[in-house]
């Protein structure tokens, strides 16, 4: 599976620390904000809810060089358009390879 | 110029602050999380240019966008291009960031911006009619999820199909949701004619014309007998 990595913040940053410090305490803390939305309106199954937290949440996929993973959520997003839950899994196991990388940064 | 950035993520608002930092012309006076809120704010101050995201709960930046009165110069920045098509409707929308956004791009768009300004300020100066827009030579059409950029001199023929026109070019046909009228007020009149209720041809590409037919590569497309006069006098006869 596709590792995330801060390709994207580095090259914003252009080697200003506290920039790279800036994004990444942003997205330190918004992610997991985001993500238990996400889980409150799955556990909820309102898909309107659920479509909302994925468009938000691939945001972050691809700020993070997830390109596979990014597209994979654009399908998944559009699934859930059309009320299905088709990709949920593959979509959540993102989630969590990003939480375990968040810790590490 | 002066502008501000709507966008409910913070992490959108942080990089598109982060980018306009990296621009000595722009100036960041607020950012949003909501549109409604930047709408109080525009009915008391005056901006250049906003950034705004397309895709927010409750009040989208389509929503936004038809509520304004006098409508700055507005840059989308979203994950979606499949507004894209509908964006470009409205003339004061300068361009369409996809997320994330790169350096680069940015800058390209913000040169738009810049361009757009002084087009403005050169027009207002030497003539006070508000109607002269340039139209550009491409646009972008939205094609499953992707931005494809099409070369006005390529196409040679637009047909309606429903809800839909077929775009065909000299190297692919498109076929996109939208009308023959919308894609006419972008092509150049210089170029383009609607020669029947669904069909605009491009006029340079003719090949013969009989009776109430024209041959354009290898497609004969009827023309309206309204519409011939005007064919005819556009047409470099000898």
């Amino acid at each position: 599976m596709e590792q995330p990595n801060l390709e994207y913040v580095d090259q914003l940053a252009r080697g200003d620390e506290s920039i790279r410090k800036t994004l990444i305490d942003v997205i330190t803390t918004e992610f997991p904000e985001e993500k238990s939305d996400y889980d409150e309106s799955v556990k909820n199954k309102n898909f309107k809810k659920i479509e909302e937290n994925v468009h938000r949440l691939k945001h972050k996929i691809s700020i993070l060089g997830l390109e596979k993973s990014y597209k994979r959520a654009n399908k998944f997003e559009h699934n859930l358009r059309e009320g299905s839950l088709e990709g949920i899994q593959d979509f959540e196991k993102v989630l969590l390879v990003i939480s375990a990388f968040l810790k590490t940064i | 110029m002066n502008c501000i950035i709507i966008d409910d993520e913070k992490m959108a608002r942080v990089i598109v602050k982060t980018l306009c930092d990296e621009i000595e012309t722009l100036t960041i006076l607020e950012q949003f999380s909501s549109a409604i809120d930047a709408i109080k704010y525009l009915n008391e101050n005056e901006v250049d240019l906003i950034f705004l995201d397309i895709h927010m709960p409750d009040f989208t930046g389509l929503d936004f966008i038809k509520s304004l009165k006098n409508p700055p110069k507005i840059i989308f920045t979203t994950s979606d291009s499949k507004f894209a098509f509908e964006a470009f409707e409205y003339d004061f929308i300068i361009d369409y960031l996809l997320k994330p956004i790169q350096l680069p791009r940015f800058k390209k768009a913000i040169q738009k911006a810049e361009k757009s300004e002084e087009t403005a300020i050169n027009t207002s100066v030497k003539s006070t009619s508000s109607n002269n827009i340039k139209k550009e030579n491409n646009f972008y059409v939205n094609i499953d999820r992707r931005l494809i950029k099409i070369d006005l001199s390529s196409i040679y023929l637009i047909e309606a199909k429903g809800d839909y026109i077929k775009i065909k070019t000299d190297n692919k046909d498109y076929t996109v949701h939208s009308t023959l009228k919308k894609i006419e007020e972008k092509l150049p009149d210089s170029l383009f004619l609607k020669i029947h209720r669904s069909y605009i041809i491009n006029i340079k590409k003719i090949i013969d014309i009989e009776d109430n037919s024209v041959l354009i590569k290898k497609d004969v497309i009827p023309v309206s007998r309204s519409k011939r006069p005007e064919l005819m006098k556009r047409l470099n006869l000898l």
